[in-house]
């Protein structure tokens, strides 16, 4: 019922426009939007992530021009995800002159209004990222389910246009994932006896992942079995892989992220609603899942750093590829600000021929230029979504795969990594 | 935990059900230019979503949604209306800033017991005060 949301002096002097046209919007979009969500009341927020500085069509575009026209501006440090150009790069991005300058004219709507031309899905591998137990307003699903189950920060799952709306106004729904109750684990997976090797690589994390999200759906998820040595690259994998399978917007990783020391803490004593074991079998199911094509196929590219790879993930991909010649195209995506950090491995990766991409990515803009033979991809997301979305093959694959695949130019498995081939 | 009965965006249309067995990611699983569900892996794939009651169990996936929702309504390719069983922000989301938009008003409700089907045609009446009534429509 509506009625239900109260408002401080402060939010309804916004609504009432006193801040301004653009600060009346936002509230108005933030007020209809909490009581759709049942808020009883709005919080603070310390950082804002938009999404919908991303190109799909007119909608985004009308509406950064209505508000930015307005006057907005952002109250709190806001970065900004990927966009549908690469500036660094802008020869890698076939889009037609019209998409292109209506997608440019909406980065710079969001650059005006204040927000920090980051360019990045992963903007947890910049510097000042949240603390833990902070409230923020993050859109982006990867970035949502990383910056609640790693960071232990604290968000909602923000679509576009919200985003906006919190940064504008500093304010959040008091709902979901801002609520201490709500964060508790109601189902649980334990991984069981995964081969060492597959717990080396992002892929297993991923094929976890997104294992997870298929059974769990928008309940949290508690993770028993991984290792303590797990990184965040991994968990980074695992959370954008659930977030696409399903609607994870946080997980826990037992004795791994920080609202799970154990199983206990992790569901708050509350009884799973489902508890799964996910084995070798299963991982082997997931890797089947996200793949139309097997072993030995021909296949035209590869891409890999969807979500952005870190700069961890860029020196050990410059060291895979250092000496061996690629046969196709290999793509692999990157923030700006991670992509500076590593000047040598830019070095080593361009010697052999990687194409480098920042600002967007592989996944949300036409750069692959073999469209019509299968891609290799160490990301659950990217083989989830683009048999769909972008009508390729796609093969689901580790990063040494992948490599061996771009070297081979069929996709290559590991036996020893997988128990079958 | 069974969702209550509300209005998350008001309005009225009139649309043939369709009913999904699954969740929909309207980011990755349902085009904007041509309203059909492309989502290879869902069941329905391939289904004619534009105009249509859309039932549905929630929403899932990217928080891009809200966008390519808000884009379908402006060119007419997206649902009359949507029929939740479990809230989802993402979708209400989509409607609210279409109407602040471009004044077209598609409603958006949670209803956890919906016996809609599909191909029935119904009408959905979505008010600001929370009341949701279904009727069919036709000749049945």
């Amino acid at each position: 019922m509506p009625g239900t949301l109260t408002l401080t002096d402060d939010d309804r002097a916004t609504l009432e426009g006193e801040r301004g046209e653009a600060a009346r919007l936002a509230m108005r979009i933030l007020t209809r939007t909490a009581e759709a969500m049942d808020a009883p009341r709005l919080l603070d927020v310390v950082s804002g992530h938009i999404d919908g500085c991303l190109y799909h069509g007119r909608a985004g575009l009308d509406f950064a021009r209505r508000l930015a026209g307005a006057g907005a501006r952002v109250r709190v440090p806001t970065t900004l995800n990927v966009s549908s150009l690469d500036l660094l790069h802008p020869e890698l991005v076939r889009l037609d002159d019209r998409t292109a300058s209506d997608a440019r004219e909406l980065m710079d709507a969001y650059v005006a209004m204040g927000a920090r031309p980051t360019w990045t899905c992963a903007p947890y591998q910049l510097p000042d990222r949240p603390a833990f137990g902070e409230h923020v307003a993050w859109a982006e699903s990867n970035a949502i389910v990383f910056v609640n189950s790693v960071i232990g920060a604290r968000t909602g799952r923000y679509g576009d246009f919200l985003d906006i709306c919190c940064a504008i106004t500093g304010r959040a729904p008091e709902a979901g994932l801002h609520l201490d109750g709500e964060r508790l684990a109601r189902t649980v997976f334990r991984v069981d006896d995964l081969p060492e090797p597959l717990l080396r690589d992002e892929a297993g994390f991923a094929a976890i992942g997104h294992l997870v999200g298929r059974a769990t759906g928008n309940r949290v998820p508690a993770i028993v079995g991984l290792p303590v040595s797990t990184t965040e690259d991994q968990l980074k994998a695992l959370g954008a892989a659930a977030a696409s399978s399903g609607a994870v917007a946080m997980f826990h990783a037992i004795g791994v992220t920080p609202e799970a020391p154990t199983l206990e803490a992790a569901t708050g004593g509350l009884d799973a609603t489902l508890d799964e074991v996910l084995d070798l079998a299963a991982i082997r199911r997931a890797r089947d899942d996200l793949s139309t094509v097997t072993s030995g196929a021909l296949v035209g590219s590869v891409s890999l750093g969807t979500p952005h790879c870190s700069a961890a993930e860029l020196r050990r991909l410059a060291q895979l590829v250092d000496g061996r010649r690629l046969t196709i195209p290999c793509y692999v995506n990157t923030g700006r600000a991670v992509l500076a950090e590593v000047a040598e491995a830019e070095d080593a990766l361009r010697a052999a021929g990687v194409t480098i991409v920042t600002d967007t990515c592989t996944y949300i803009t036409p750069i692959i230029e073999r469209a019509d033979t299968p891609v290799v991809t160490n990301s659950g997301k990217w083989a989830w979504y683009a048999p769909g979305n972008l009508g390729f093959d796609v093969a689901f694959a580790t990063l040494e795969e992948c490599v061996e695949s771009a070297v081979a130019g069929r996709l290559v498995r590991d036996r020893e990594v997988w128990g079958d081939a | 935990m069974p969702d209550h009965p509300r209005v998350l965006a008001p309005g009225t249309a009139t649309g043939e059900v369709v009913r999904l067995d699954e969740p929909l990611s309207f980011w990755g699983g349902f085009d904007p230019e041509t309203g059909t569900l492309i989502d290879a892996h869902h069941p329905q794939a391939g289904a004619p979503l534009a105009g249509r009651v859309l039932v549905m169990p929630s929403g899932r996936g990217s928080s891009s949604s809200s966008y390519v929702f808000t884009e379908a309504i402006r060119t007419g390719t997206a649902p009359a209306a949507v029929v939740l069983a479990e809230a989802d922000p993402i979708v209400a989301l989509g409607a609210i800033v279409a109407e602040e938009l471009y004044g077209v008003a598609v409603p958006v409700v949670v209803s956890p017991d919906s016996d809609l089907s599909t191909g029935e045609v119904v009408t959905v009446r979505a008010t600001t005060d929370g009341l949701v009534t279904t009727t069919p429509t036709g000749d049945r």
